[in-house]
């Protein structure tokens, strides 16, 4: 039976509710994106301060602004709120949850109240991470990936931040849960798989993953706990465990939990290149299915993170040559986003700019990912600062300029404002160079030796140190002014139109801001996604 | 409506559910046996394997997968096929370690 539906846009459409109930009550899946986006937003700022607080003490030699141990906390804090806060989430929850039903044709997720519990267990996941940060025997100082013995040995809070993962754990599969079932389930009459756009086929690569993958972090952090308590030996060899089996069911979540953040990545640059190339993409299809062969192939190569760590020798072969494999349906997506521009009609616009960054970026990450899938290399330069630079380059520079994008090419969609462009693309200028600055360095010397995770190092790193920290410095200004940016549009932007991009996907269809229920009529699909006149 | 009905064409009868029941007791009884057998390096993939066959009683009668769509027999079956490969390269590990 068909219901009056509201016409009022999902901003002004309380549905009853006062305040903040309006938001943290609704269902509707673009109030729990933007609890996400803010939720998110804030735990990137305390993780980049902390980062910012890192870079402060290795401005110079020695023991500056904080001791060792300090230094280790901060930096499994910062690790933990950007990898199980920020960065996991990021994309998917935000841009997924508001733009996956309007992009498909659909009225909302499959499961709505399902999809807002999702948000209160990230919540309760994040507020357990700060807990433990701040309560009882200090931060805990294992870094992010809590190894054995350190996480079994450690008399900092080791159990409240396994529980925050574990509990951010499940909102992940929750979420992912939610978007399988409305993507096989919600599309509008029409639309075929292959008639759906990237980003939501890249949410359904990732979506699996989080599905697939997240329990066997879930149950491993659980064993940590167990032979923390229990003294059940799964990880110690004096009660009879072996701590790389450790580092295999880790890196068994947490190589595919790359992909849960690059996927979605990836989507977003396949939707905003088209729009402003005015061309279909390049190969839809290669696209496409790329996403469900990283996704799947992906699964198989944890163990290039533990070249150094006792693995035996054929495995260690084995993994290095899948990792190569796990290259091929990447390039595939940067050789199609290349294709797409050649001969378009380019339009370089803020989004597109972060999106042309991405592409840059994430190949000098994929690049020197090369250079540690390889066996011989990878010896020499494990544990180095170059880690952590390919790391960045590809999260930072890949999942991080994508959030970016993303935010300046659907911000008009979803708040009705226009920001102001000049300074859009001043903060982004701002971002790219502070960026390169910051994390180029960390390669060089990285190369030449210094190791992660090291407060202290010889004077010999001082100048790569210094001018990281100094772009750590320039990366921030960036980010404020683009944040500070987009909040004042809010306020005094001009309105954006339904269609300010001249994008051709179903969003740029509905009205600006979206309605409750997203359309009247849900439309009949009768053609390829990326089809411009 | 469509979906209602369907389910209500596929309802389980108690015999069934019983036979189950009785067959996953024995299964368990055959995991507590085997622990005490010697098996050395197949210890861990016997209890797998009995663990396996247990999950997949489970999803086909008590979870109905017997009465789905192919669709979500083969995304149980790539589910499968995707936890027995992620342990056996684990294991492929240990095994020339």
């Amino acid at each position: 039976m068909e219901t009056q539906k509201s016409h009022l846009n999902y901003i002004e459409d309380t549905q009853g509710r006062k305040g903040i109930f309006a938001w943290i009550l609704s269902t509707d899946h673009k109030r729990i994106g933007i609890l996400y986006l803010i939720s998110i937003t804030t735990f990137f700022l305390v993780g980049g301060l902390l980062g910012g607080l890192m870079r402060l003490e290795l401005a110079a030699p020695g023991e500056t602004v904080m001791d060792a141990q300090t230094y280790n906390g901060l930096f499994t804090v910062h690790g933990i709120i950007m990898i199980f806060m920020v960065v996991i989430p990021g994309l998917g929850a935000v841009f997924g949850n508001f733009f996956l039903p309007i992009m498909i044709g659909a009225r909302d997720v499959a499961f709505p109240k399902l999809n807002l519990f999702s948000w209160y267990l990230y919540m309760t996941g994040a507020l357990l991470a700060v807990y433990s940060q701040f309560a009882g025997t200090g931060a805990p100082d294992t870094g992010w990936t809590f190894y054995a013995p350190y996480s079994t040995d450690s008399s900092t809070n080791v159990i409240p931040a396994v529980f925050a993962a574990f509990v951010l754990g499940f909102s992940s599969i929750l979420t992912g849960l939610n978007f399988i079932v409305t993507i096989h389930r919600m599309r509008a009459p029409g639309m075929t798989w292959f008639r759906m756009p990237l980003f939501p086929w890249s949410l359904y690569a990732t979506a699996w993953i989080q599905v697939l993958a997240t329990p066997i972090v879930g149950i491993t952090l659980m064993m940590i706990v167990a032979e923390r308590w229990f003294q059940i030996g799964f990880f110690d060899p004096a009660l009879g465990g072996d701590p790389i089996l450790y580092q295999h069911l880790f890196w068994i979540y947490s190589h595919p939990a790359v992909y849960i953040m690059i996927l979605p990545a990836m989507g977003v640059i396949s939707e905003i290149i088209p729009t402003f190339v005015k061309k279909a993409v390049f190969g839809y299809k290669a696209i496409a299915l790329s996403s469900i062969a990283i996704a799947g192939v992906g699964y198989f190569v944890w163990g290039h993170h533990m070249y150094t760590s006792g693995m035996s020798g054929t495995a260690r072969w084995f993994f290095s040559f899948l990792t190569f494999i796990v290259a091929v349906p990447s390039a595939i997506k940067v050789f199609n986003w290349v294709s797409t521009m050649y001969k378009g009609s380019i339009d370089v616009r803020t989004p597109f700019l972060y999106a042309a960054s991405f592409i840059f970026l994430f190949m000098i990450g994929g690049l020197t990912g090369l250079v540690l899938g390889s066996l011989a290399s990878d010896v020499h330069v494990h544990d180095t600062a170059f880690v952590v630079a390919h790391f960045h380059y590809i999260i930072f520079g890949g999942m991080g300029f994508s959030f970016f994008a993303a935010i300046h090419y659907w911000w008009p969609k979803m708040f009705g404002k226009m920001y102001n462009e000049f300074k859009a693309n001043v903060a982004w200028l701002i971002v790219f160079i502070g960026f390169n600055v910051l994390y180029f360095p960390q390669f060089i010397i990285g190369i030449q030796g210094m190791p992660r995770r090291y407060f202290d190092y010889l004077p010999q790193f001082h100048t790569g140190h210094l001018i990281s920290s100094i772009g750590a410095a320039i990366l921030l200004t960036g980010i404020v002014m683009m944040i500070v940016n987009l909040m004042k549009s809010r306020k005094n932007g001009n309105p954006a139109g339904i269609n300010p991009w001249g994008g051709v996907t179903l969003e740029w269809t509905v009205p600006t801001p979206p309605p409750v229920e997203n359309f009247d009529e849900i439309p009949t699909i009768t053609e390829h996604p990326y089809t411009f006149d | 409506m469509e979906n209602h009905k369907q389910q209500q064409d596929h309802i389980t009868p108690y015999s069934t559910m019983l036979k189950v029941l009785v067959g996953l007791l024995f299964l368990t009884f055959v995991t507590i046996t085997v622990t005490g057998l010697h098996l050395g390096a197949f210890t861990v993939a016997v209890a797998l394997i009995i663990a396996c066959v247990k999950g997949g009683i489970v999803i086909t009668w008590f979870m109905h997968l017997k009465n789905e769509t192919p669709i979500f027999r083969y995304m149980v079956f790539g589910v499968l096929l995707l936890y027995t490969l992620i342990i056996v390269i684990t294991f492929f590990d240990y095994a020339f370690r």
